[in-house]
């Protein structure tokens, strides 16, 4: 699909139920126009992961993650060899009473292919969307060697050769800041921070995705939400959070919130003990209070 | 597009440097490049794409934001004014230009093999060796201004180093997970016979180190030249030094400290703290920390360093709290406090009540011999 404006591609957006902001559809918009890697960066739960995803459905092309964790090498994110096949092929051919050939024993039968390579052999078909996720997690070695794959997309395996495409991948990137990711990788790419959704556009996400929720229940489950995150909390729930107890919710056949509901569930929107304590009984109380008097 | 349009650009991306954004001539050219894509008319998507192409900084956003409304309207009365309020909010915690690392400086004790030869060699030229041990072991509060100079002269020779703590990244060495492929190599070249197994061992790295400061008042005689202690430790260090400082409210001070010029970084932190020898609120101050900073800079196995004389006015109750919190998060607490240094000083007061079953090690930081033993500790992590 090629996109001509902005709004052309906020309304494929909303079309495959992802919400977006005017500012989230621009730097979209020029990522794939400039041929660029979008770095998002967010609150956990905003909904990071998930614009690669609806991307690669808007695009009608593949997602390929690449999930980062420390130590990630290139053995993890670019190819590795089939180790385990290639000692059998070495004992079968010995049984054969041959010797292995070494150019076959390394050749593309034998590669095991890790997401970036897939993303870029793919790409000479039809770029795929590669997402680089929670690249924080990631240290710094990696990050490095990132920012020279993502400079000239291409990788050399010394066995076989270099393998590199003509149009690149959309790369999307994401990150939680528990650590500060470089400014040189970051120069490289669109940066957009998303925030937490306003009262009017969580409850379109609520109602796009859950469209089977109790149209009072989502509109109670949102303000609660949107009160909760004006709390001082350790941990503020995400959108993420708002889905889940939305989901919960339904599955339990409420039609509206209540004091016991909330506090029985409120596990699927809390994650820490600290942060429950801390809202369960009087302060449930008050807020579904507040958020009934605002409807009134 | 217009001759016009590109000049005010460029000028737009001229004031953005002038306030401390990361903007470059490459970004410059990316946005021009942009501006063929979308309506240049419709203000807001001129607005987000040179949002989304000249910051990538959280931090920075809203000053973009105020900077971008500012220079992008027609100019009326009072442009200048507020203009000039914005300048002075610059980013002044950002170098406009980085400075090379501090390589030459003060030598970075790596190995066993590094000899320790060139400490004191500043004041054995002007001090005799009773001299000197008179002022490793003098208070700081007690120093004359000159012997506070020497000090900080001194403090430059400290040889600092964290304990490294085993990383998940692993390298070929003598660990217990198989490297198959360089198993499988080597057999190769004994025609596929597998003699001997290669490993692979966890690479060692140096553990961040996180600095939080107690400013406030009862702090004040030792406040100088503590932050000429970690301005040394943070550029001697390879790793990540996060620096923050508080009395009332929590500061974050790792930017400024950047910066290679010490009187300039001195100079910019004193500006953008604003509430030097102010009241004590740890508690509070490291419930901010916790909440706002612990998810960042605490990973990978992070030394947390507090020096504060523990004089809380604030909730004992929520500084047990939030430094059980810290506890969690970290790998080691350690708190300096400059009072231990006095014979007679005993940690009654509530607020070292409260925080010390949640402390790894308590130590004095009265003077240059416990800088040394703090050196030392830190360098072998041991209990």
């Amino acid at each position: 699909m090629n996109f001509t404006s902005i709004d052309s591609i906020q309304s494929a957006l909303r079309e495959r139920n992802y919400i977006a902001e005017r500012g989230l559809a621009t730097s979209l918009y020029l990522a794939l126009k400039l041929g660029r890697p979008l770095f998002l960066e967010g609150e956990a739960g905003v909904g990071k992961t998930e614009v690669a995803k609806v991307l690669a459905s808007l695009l009608d092309t593949e997602l390929i993650r690449l999930q980062c964790y420390e130590g990630l090498d290139v053995h993890h994110a670019v190819y590795e060899w089939n180790y385990t096949r290639q000692m059998m092929h070495i004992r079968l051919a010995e049984s054969r009473g041959e010797k292995a050939d070494e150019a076959e024993l390394f050749g593309p039968e034998f590669l095991l292919r890790r997401p970036l390579l897939q993303a870029i052999e793919q790409s000479k078909e039809k770029p795929p969307v590669l997402l680089i996720d929670e690249l924080d997690r990631s240290d710094e070695e990696f990050e490095a060697f990132l920012l020279e794959v993502l400079s000239d997309f291409q990788i050399t395996i010394p066995e076989i050769g270099t393998i590199k495409t003509p149009n690149p991948p959309v790369v999307v990137i994401t990150s939680n800041r528990t650590r500060e990711v470089h400014d040189a990788l970051k120069r490289r790419c669109l940066y957009y921070w998303i925030e937490y959704p306003s009262f009017e556009k969580e409850l379109e996400i609520v109602q796009a995705r859950l469209p089977q929720a109790p149209e009072k229940l989502a509109r109670q489950v949102t303000g609660f939400i949107q009160q909760l995150r004006e709390m001082d909390l350790y941990k503020l729930p995400g959108v993420a959070e708002t889905l889940d107890w939305t989901t919960a919710l339904v599955a339990l056949d409420q039609q509206a919130l209540d004091p016991v509901i909330v506090d029985e569930t409120l596990g699927a929107v809390l994650k820490y003990q600290d942060d429950v304590d801390k809202i369960k009984g009087e302060k449930t109380r008050v807020i579904l209070d507040r958020i009934k008097a605002e409807a009134a | 597009m217009s001759g016009r349009l590109l000049r005010n650009l460029l000028l737009f991306g001229r004031v953005l440097r002038g306030l401390g954004l990361d903007v470059n001539p490459g970004r410059m050219m990316d946005l021009v490049s942009a501006l063929d894509h979308i309506e240049i008319s419709n203000k807001s998507d001129f607005f987000y794409a040179a949002r989304t192409l000249l910051v990538h900084e959280r931090e920075d956003l809203p000053l973009f934001d105020e900077a971008f409304a500012l220079f992008w309207r027609k100019p009326t009365e009072g442009w200048d004014v507020a203009w000039q309020g914005l300048t002075r909010r610059r980013r002044s915690t950002k170098p406009i230009v980085m400075p090379p690392p501090l390589k030459d400086e003060p030598p970075v004790a790596n190995d066993s093999e590094a000899t320790p030869q060139e400490p004191m060699t500043v004041i054995e030229v002007t001090r005799t060796y009773s001299d000197r041990e008179v002022l490793r072991h003098k208070d700081f509060a007690q120093m004359s201004a000159e012997e506070s100079e020497a000090v900080n002269e001194l403090m430059w020779h400290l040889r600092w180093k964290v304990k490294e703590r085993r990383s998940r990244r692993r390298r070929p060495g003598k660990g217990e997970m198989l490297d198959l492929r360089r198993t499988l190599r080597r057999s190769l070249r004994a025609g596929g016979e597998i003699f001997s197994w290669s490993y692979r061992e966890p690479k060692l790295k140096p553990r961040p180190l996180v600095i939080i400061a107690d400013i406030s008042g009862s702090m004040e005689r030792y406040t100088r030249v503590l932050l000429h202690f970690i301005y040394g430790m943070k550029s001697a260090l390879t790793q990540p030094v996060e620096a923050f400082v508080f009395s009332t409210r929590l500061t974050r001070i790792t930017r400024p400290l950047q910066i290679r010029d010490l009187d300039l970084a001195f100079k910019n932190v004193g500006e953008l703290v604003n509430d030097w020898a102010g009241g004590t609120r740890i508690g509070e101050s490291l419930k901010y920390f916790n909440f706002e900073w612990g998810r960042r800079v605490l990973g990978r196995g992070a030394v947390v360093l507090i020096i504060s004389d523990g004089w809380d006015r604030g909730d004992v109750e929520l500084l047990s709290r939030e430094m059980a919190r810290l506890k969690r998060n970290c790998h080691r607490v350690i708190w300096l406090n400059p009072l231990l240094g006095a014979p007679d000083y005993e940690p009654l007061t509530r607020g070292i009540q409260a925080a010390l079953p949640h402390i790894d090690n308590f130590l004095p930081v009265h003077n240059l011999a416990s800088l040394e033993d703090l050196a030392n500790r830190l360098a072998s992590l041991d209990q």
